[in-house]
């Protein structure tokens, strides 16, 4: 019977998951099949995927991306390695959409920003005391290289403005449109949408302060856009940004992407 | 004619930018379909509205 072995494929005798496990690996090591860690063992059948895990020992390179790619589904893996997917703004939305698209391994992440990071964009930024000073787009890259070093990231330190889109995001499937000022929004939304006649735009548009997490959605208003948020809750002042509903957010906006690189267009 | 799904009568011909100017709403942060079609914002003194159309108007706040 043929088994996909961390990442290998063997002819097995071996009848059920845990009797494979004892003869490969070791008694102790965690076993994940088809996209599932078991704790019972369970019966082996044709071309099913099994993961090996020891604990404590750094995996060799080869064996580390079926590892990691051990917890998706195997098929939903595939299309979402194939995605292509540009992120415009790398503040509290597009670091945060950026850490959750690397770790779920979007193929291609295009990331888009000409800011450096500051001391204030630590209370909701995927970013650390480390990385201050440097260009947004270097402390994101060199976080995502930790977090999946198997998906390719391109990036450009530069402003979005009208006359830079079409050749920025040209090839890309989806934008993600996390931008912090209302008019950048909108430019991004109606030049992307004119000029790039296949693009699929996830945007986001209030998110401050902390009222109810459940305020928070994602809608269609449009046949390529997508909205994520409450709609009104803009920034101002005394209404800041915070981590929790900045994450949410960008957490609609990550699923909405992952959903649309499955085909699934409805919200 | 429908404005994000609520039935609007317009009691005089008029354009989109007469439309939006009267109902107090921000050019700049705003995205608007008519029909299933974007509208590119340049063109907003062009688009003359019928009782036909249908608007979605999106509204852009800050923060991200």
């Amino acid at each position: 019977m043929i088994i996909e072995v961390n990442g290998k494929k063997l002819d097995l005798v071996y009848q059920t998951a845990f009797e494979a496990r004892d003869q490969i690996g070791n008694e102790t090591d965690i076993v994940i099949l088809n996209g599932f860690q078991i704790e019972k063992d369970s019966k082996l059948s044709e071309n099913d995927t099994l993961t090996l895990i020891r604990k404590g020992t750094m995996p060799k390179q080869a064996e580390l991306e079926s590892m990691m790619m051990a917890r998706h589904t195997p098929n939903v893996h595939k299309k979402v390695k194939e995605g292509k997917v540009a992120i415009a703004g790398l503040g509290g939305l597009g670091s945060n959409i950026a850490v959750i698209l690397a770790r779920i391994g979007v193929g291609q992440l295009f990331l888009v920003d000409f800011d450096i990071v500051e001391p204030s964009n630590l209370n909701r930024q995927s970013y650390y005391i480390s990385h201050l000073g440097m260009p947004k787009t270097v402390a994101l890259k060199k976080q995502l290289k930790e977090i999946n070093p198997f998906i390719k990231i391109i990036t450009q330190n530069v402003k979005v403005t009208e006359d830079n889109i079409l050749e920025l995001f040209n090839g890309y499937d989806i934008i993600c449109e996390a931008f912090d000022q209302p008019e950048a929004k909108s430019m991004l939304v109606n030049v992307s949408l004119n000029q790039l006649s296949n693009i699929k735009i996830v945007s986001a548009s209030g998110m401050a302060g902390y009222e109810s997490s459940n305020l928070i959605k994602t809608v269609k208003p449009m046949k390529r856009l997508y909205v994520c948020g409450d709609l009104e809750n803009g920034a101002e002042i005394g209404k800041g940004l915070m981590a929790p509903r900045v994450q949410i957010c960008a957490g609609h906006q990550a699923n909405m992407v992952l959903r649309l690189l499955l085909d699934i267009e409805d919200v | 004619m429908k404005v994000n799904g609520t039935l609007i009568t317009l009691d005089k011909s008029q354009t989109l930018f007469d439309f939006l100017q009267s109902q107090s709403i921000d050019f700049n942060t705003i995205a608007v379909e008519r029909n299933g079609e974007i509208i590119p914002r340049s063109t907003y003194q062009n688009v003359v509205l019928s009782d036909e159309d249908t608007l979605e108007i999106v509204r852009f706040v800050g923060g991200g």
